[in-house]
């Protein structure tokens, strides 16, 4: 490995939450024992093995602990409530490291609705200044970009053709994404499914999810004739309640989607995990699939039929009710896959698809509001400012730099690259 | 029995005064005019803040820092206002959602830590103010069938006179010209055009007057409390949809109903959480109250559904539920 490598893997190093237990009312009774548990990882979310972690109270070591192969350390227990100091250090963990310390403090707080263990996130800003050539990272960071942003696009493109044939903005479509994410999580994860199938399994049920909203609450409210701005509020409300429901089953931590490990690829100056290219490619290929069949399908060509004028899509014979329908299916599934790839991106969790949501926003309305290509576009655009601001700004306001690419399209070009002026007024 | 007299409690505390006041300075914003402000959070966040910040990082006095405060909202509200506002309704809820996290990420992250204190949010080193001018007596008061901490008791009391003044000032707002003006443009926008009103003035006056009220009750929300960056979440600005759906959107009094009815509800499904935890049903507090957050998202669907007028509501005056 080269030097240049090694550094990469240090942007950051992170010890994430990581609760392995399965979610359910009755399996985690809290233990009255007090300690910190965690996962060691580094920028590229892979984990770090053998690196030496010790709490300490002051100067005495409480406890110690070495990562695992999963990167995971567990120090229990600890003497009770307080203020530790975690130390890390990597000097003898596997992978490509200088031998870098890190130490951070922690406290322990006796209250009703916190578990006595605490799961622990640490991050290191320090790292960042070593040698790494501004390009090196510059390409790490777009290539991550890029694949954010066809994750975003999958998503994204559900949001705009139901958008385009039930005429609203669909705030409750994150929830889709989780949807996907956690049953991903729960296939892969839980019950040991290989990757690729869980994906697949999760994309099919995520279909028969955006189905069941369609017929649960959406058809019935397009029946009742309601506006625009009922139906905006009332995908609010789905979204909460869907939102709190997954956060009362899943619990409130970010885990990884899967055990499963393909390696990493190193191209150049960029390494990244297999999976990564994996689902890249996976998201190129389904998202030339839905361009072919929006642009030459039958089915296709009906839904941009209803997105350009519903009454006359109807009176020329298109079963408006039916192709709506099929688009809330197809919607759902994307979202799911898109959720998956997310999981295995990123990491799961409730709130995963309800911050992809506002990317989402940011990539559709940078292509134009109910454009297809240029919601692709747009959500590119969108993944590469999130990962390649992180190069100057704080890895926590990732997400500003996305966002903030929506407030300036507003205000420079409200109606996006590819869009039309008279669908913005 | 002690269930219900506690959750009638939430009838007067400063959080319920607090958030009656935001979804008042909503209310301006989508039952009067009719603008879709899904991001209510973040003027609310920029109240706490920016008088949080000004009293303890700067030093300012407590009326220079509420001025400071407002000024800043009213900032933010034209910078979200003057690139939207003449975008159809789905871009403005956009613009403000995106914007509120904005906010959020940014007083959430450790960039800024030295003045919003991170994640760990500010300790309460700003509301000397409120608690040297207490005139009630020290230690526990008696008020009715409930006790309270004498400074809680006078923060309710100022923030209840300060919502009180507030929804006077609307009741003459909104019956004055200007405010028939902004129900004219809530009602058909092309008509109050063609009547040579500047509708987007009109819309970006009603945004400030609203988002400068959303900032006066952040102010109040963390004079008894500390200041958190969770709690202006995007669930703050829905809880604020459902509490003004509830007590009536576009009436003066509604958001102040709603936001009583809301959180007395809210108390009591907490008080009965509790006694899950007790009976074994849930593990903790924490996640029981997740299960509190689906009902107010099913409230808030039926609401808008079956009866967008709320309680004090009159049907005829929503055109958000016209088709």
């Amino acid at each position: 490995m080269t030097p240049s490598k090694a550094i990469r893997w240090l942007l950051a190093v992170l010890a994430l939450a990581c609760v392995l237990a399965l979610p359910s009312p009755a399996a985690a009774a809290p233990a009255d024992e007090w300690g910190f548990r965690g996962l060691l990882r580094d920028g590229e979310k892979q984990p770090v093995s053998g690196a030496a972690v010790q709490v300490k109270d002051g100067d005495t070591v409480v406890g110690s602990d070495t990562t695992d192969d999963k990167g995971r350390w567990e120090i229990i227990p600890v003497p009770g409530p307080g203020t530790y100091t975690l130390t890390i250090d990597t000097t003898a963990a596997s992978g490509h490291f200088a031998g870098d310390e890190y130490e951070v403090d922690k406290e322990l707080v006796e209250s009703p609705t916190t578990l006595p263990v605490l799961n622990v996130v640490v991050s290191t800003t320090e790292s960042s200044q070593q040698v790494a050539s501004f390009t090196d990272r510059l390409a790490q960071r777009a290539v991550s970009g890029f694949n954010l942003g066809l994750l975003i696009a999958i998503a994204a493109i559900g949001l705009s053709l139901v958008f385009g044939t039930s005429r609203f903005t669909n705030f409750a479509h994150g929830e889709s994404v989780t949807f996907g994410g956690l049953t991903g999580f729960v296939l892969a994860h839980v019950l040991g499914l290989p990757l690729l199938l869980a994906a697949a399994v999760a994309t099919v049920l995520g279909g028969f999810f955006g189905y069941a909203q369609d017929v649960a609450f959406w058809r019935p409210l397009r029946r009742r004739g309601v506006s625009l701005i009922t139906l905006m509020i009332a995908s609010i409300g789905i979204s909460m309640a869907i939102r709190s429901l997954m956060q009362f089953s899943f619990g409130s931590a970010s885990r990884g989607m899967t055990e499963e490990s393909w390696g990493t690829v190193t191209l150049g100056p960029v390494v990244m995990p297999a999976t990564s290219y994996a689902g890249m490619g996976i998201s190129i290929v389904v998202l030339a699939g839905v361009g072919l069949w929006l642009k030459h399908g039958r089915i296709g060509k009906a839904t941009r039929a209803i997105a350009g004028n519903t009454a006359l899509a109807a009176t020329s014979g298109v079963a408006v009710d039916k192709i709506t329908r099929i688009v809330w299916v197809l919607a759902g599934a994307l979202a799911a896959l898109s959720g998956v790839l997310l999981g295995v991106f990123n990491q799961v969790s409730f709130d995963m698809g309800f911050n992809l949501l506002l990317l989402m926003f940011a990539g559709v309305i940078l292509g134009g509001l109910g454009t297809s290509f240029g919601t692709l576009a747009g959500s590119i655009v969108v993944g590469l400012c999130t990962e390649i601001l992180v190069l100057w700004i704080p890895a926590d306001m990732k997400y500003v730099g996305g966002l903030a690419v929506l407030v300036i399209v507003l205000l420079v070009r409200p109606q996006g690259i590819f869009g039309r002026r008279e669908r913005i007024g | 029995m002690d269930i219900i007299w506690n959750s009638l409690r939430e009838l007067i505390t400063p959080t319920t005064a607090a958030y009656a006041l935001a979804a008042i300075g909503l209310n301006v914003h989508f039952g009067f005019t009719g603008l879709l402000n899904f991001g209510q959070a973040g003027f609310v966040a920029i109240g706490a803040y920016g008088f949080a910040i000004s009293v303890m990082t700067f030093g300012f006095s407590t009326p220079l820092a509420i001025a400071v405060t407002l000024v800043l909202a009213a900032g933010y509200a034209l910078l979200l206002g003057v690139p939207t506002l003449r975008l159809r309704a789905d871009y403005l809820a956009i613009v403000t959602i995106a914007a509120a996290e904005i906010i959020r990420f940014a007083l959430n992250s450790s960039a800024f830590a030295k003045w919003t204190g991170g994640a760990n949010g500010l300790y309460n080193e700003y509301s000397g103010w409120l608690k040297g001018s207490n005139p009630y007596p020290s230690g526990v008061v008696t008020v009715g069938p409930w006790t309270f901490g004498s400074n809680d008791l006078w923060i309710a009391t100022v923030d209840w006179l300060v919502v009180l003044l507030t929804a006077g000032a609307i009741y003459l707002l909104v019956r004055s010209p200007w405010g028939r003006v902004l129900k004219g443009i809530r009602e058909d926008e092309h008509a109050m055009l063609s009547l040579g009103k500047n509708v987007n003035l009109y819309k970006l006056q009603a945004l400030v007057i609203g988002g400068v009220i959303g900032a006066a009750a952040g102010i109040l929300y963390v004079q008894p409390t500390s200041v958190q960056p969770f709690d202006f979440a995007t669930r703050m600005t829905f809880n604020m949809y459902t509490m003004l759906i509830l007590g009536g959107a576009a009436t003066v009094f509604g958001p102040i109903l709603g936001s009583m009815i809301f959180w007395v509800v809210m108390r009591f499904t907490d008080e009965l959480v509790n006694l899950g935890v007790d009976g074994g049903l849930f593990d903790n507090v924490t996640q029981g109250s997740q299960l509190r957050f689906v009902l107010v998202g099913v409230a808030l669907v039926l609401l808008v559904v079956f009866r967008p007028q709320g309680i004090l509501g009159n049907r005829t005056e929503l055109s958000f539920d016209a088709k």
